[in-house]
């Protein structure tokens, strides 16, 4: 096979559907580029779920009545339950946190509202127990056990709030895929279509070619390489535009989030990551579109 | 060099049989003219020959090749060893006289050095030396089926397949390409022409093969055109 004469033979059927090619070149960047942010979000989650596996935390909140009379937690129903938790086998770690530990920690958090902190009073918070626990995937154990028990007044599940959080994450990566997939079928359709369009504006090569008993190899390998071309170009220009969200936009919006480890920020290397299997999608699927047409549509 | 036995061809959107037991033997180095009015299925008996068709009934042997039973695979090899002028020229037109020689040798994957050598050589053999970097449109339509013939000899096949290669020129034309056919049928290819033009026919004196709805009604070893119908 010459391999001089088939890349030439690209070349100019690139070149020749000029229009096509771009537009084949854009769905399938943009395609990739939402198929790889969805790769990253995923990525991102992970990432952000282990951030937060070890510090997710129950809080136990003591009735007010407790709260107030018993500083140390040396008496009576407060005693008991620091014992029980600390002799619960799903516990690992317990913290005691009395009313002024609770107002010194609220001030620390809003110490950028100082009309907050002035408005608030150390009686109006309760004393807790800050529970740790070994599986920071099953925080019901503690609610069940200790939720009405004496001087429990409410029980907080941190696990909560971050469900809601990555049950959002999730959706933006389940929309990501969805709106990548109807992308991934405009540039199919367009592959198939380029391919159509270049076998028919080089019938008569074709034609010839047949004649003179070119193997099939030689008559196809040349619409193929072009799909594959593009598919290439596609995911070079979808990796190209990956970095550039990252560098112009998400490390801008999610500077603060990231800075306050809220959530764990996109890093160069997660696109060096996810840069191969978009090469290997784009190959991939316009190969064997291209294939598929050609038997499809092409006689040989 | 070519064998038909019996062949029948019928096409699925036809009732009547485009060929209907045709037996035709042709050896080495013959020239032989097929001829029959439109519909007579002349195409059809040369695109059984290539393969574009496989006949309905009996057997087609082409070289040392049972081209209806042979594998998809093989049919490059059978079609490289045939050479095949139209009507219509069917040169490619962005690109020179030499590069539409050379297109059918790369497509087959020859080497570069032997495309060189042998491009210019049938150029000269067809009578177009010099005109080797001509873009087909500021050819005649006689020089344009020059280059045609010289890509269908250019890989030396064994027989010439020409499908009323002048009917598209002028008398005079018409005779130089009847003396290059001549030329090149002397190299020993096997030339099968199918052909309306009476004079033609009448001049040369060759084998004449007539076809009518399908039949074979005539196969004189020195015929003319008119005669037997």
């Amino acid at each position: 096979m010459r391999a001089s004469f088939v890349f030439s033979e690209v070349v100019t059927g690139l070149r020749r559907n000029i229009t096509m090619t771009i537009a084949m070149i854009i769905t399938t960047a943009i395609s990739l580029a939402l198929l790889g942010g969805g790769l990253l979000v995923v990525r991102m989650i992970d990432k952000t779920k282990t951030l937060y596996q070890d510090k997710v935390e129950v809080s136990v909140y003591l009735t007010n009545d407790v709260s107030s009379s018993d500083n140390g937690c040396v008496n009576d129903p407060c005693r008991t339950l620091h014992s029980a938790l600390r002799a619960d086998p799903a516990v690992e770690d317990v913290d005691f946190e009395n009313r002024e530990q609770a107002y010194e920690r609220f001030k620390r958090i809003f110490e950028a509202q100082p009309e907050l902190v002035k408005l608030a009073r150390p009686e109006a918070l309760p004393a807790s127990f800050r529970v740790k626990l070994k599986d920071p995937d099953r925080p019901e154990v503690i609610t069940q056990t200790y939720g009405g028990r004496a001087g429990v007044d409410t029980i907080a599940d941190q696990s909560e709030f971050l469900d809601r959080f990555f049950n959002a994450l999730n959706g933006f990566r389940n929309i990501t895929f969805a709106v990548a997939l109807f992308m991934a079928i405009a540039a199919l359709l367009l592959i198939s279509n380029t391919v159509q369009l270049s076998a028919f504006t080089r019938r008569t090569e074709v034609g010839i070619m047949r004649l003179v008993g070119a193997t099939r190899w030689y008559t196809q390998l040349p619409f193929l390489l072009e799909a594959m071309v593009t598919g290439l170009i596609g995911a070079l220009l979808a990796i190209g535009l990956l970095v550039l969200a990252k560098l112009s936009f998400l490390d801008d919006v999610l500077a603060d989030p990231i800075s306050a480890g809220v959530v764990r920020s996109v890093e160069g290397l997660d696109i060096l990551l996810v840069s191969p299997w978009l090469l290997l999608v784009a190959l991939g699927v316009s190969a064997t579109t291209g294939y598929v047409t050609l038997r499809l549509y092409v006689r040989t | 060099m070519i064998r038909l036995e019996q062949v029948s061809k019928v096409y699925k959107t036809s009732t009547r049989p485009a060929l209907e037991n045709v037996s035709v033997e042709v050896d080495k180095g013959e020239f032989v003219f097929l001829i029959g009015p439109s519909g007579s299925g002349k195409s059809t008996f040369l695109r059984l020959l290539l393969r574009e068709e496989v006949p309905s009934k009996g057997r087609v042997y082409v070289a040392n090749f049972d081209v209806a039973r042979m594998a998809r695979r093989r049919v490059p090899r059978l079609r490289q060893s045939i050479g095949c002028v139209f009507q219509d020229f069917r040169l490619l037109a962005n690109k020179t006289v030499a590069e539409n020689v050379a297109f059918a040798l790369e497509v087959i994957g020859k080497p570069r050095h032997t495309i060189r050598k042998v491009v210019p050589e049938v150029l000269e053999l067809v009578g177009l030396e010099g005109k080797a970097e001509r873009m087909p449109h500021e050819l005649s339509g006689g020089e344009q089926q020059r280059v045609a013939i010289a890509r269908a000899f250019v890989n030396r096949p064994l027989m010439l397949l020409a499908d009323e290669p002048t009917g598209n020129l002028d008398p005079d034309t018409s005779q130089d390409i009847m003396l290059l056919l001549e030329r090149i049928n002397r190299t020993g290819t096997t030339v099968l022409m199918a052909t309306h033009d009476h004079s033609i026919v009448d001049s040369m004196r060759r084998r004449v093969v007539e076809l009518d709805l399908g039949r074979v009604v005539r196969d004189d070893a020195r015929g003319v055109y008119g005669v037997g119908r």
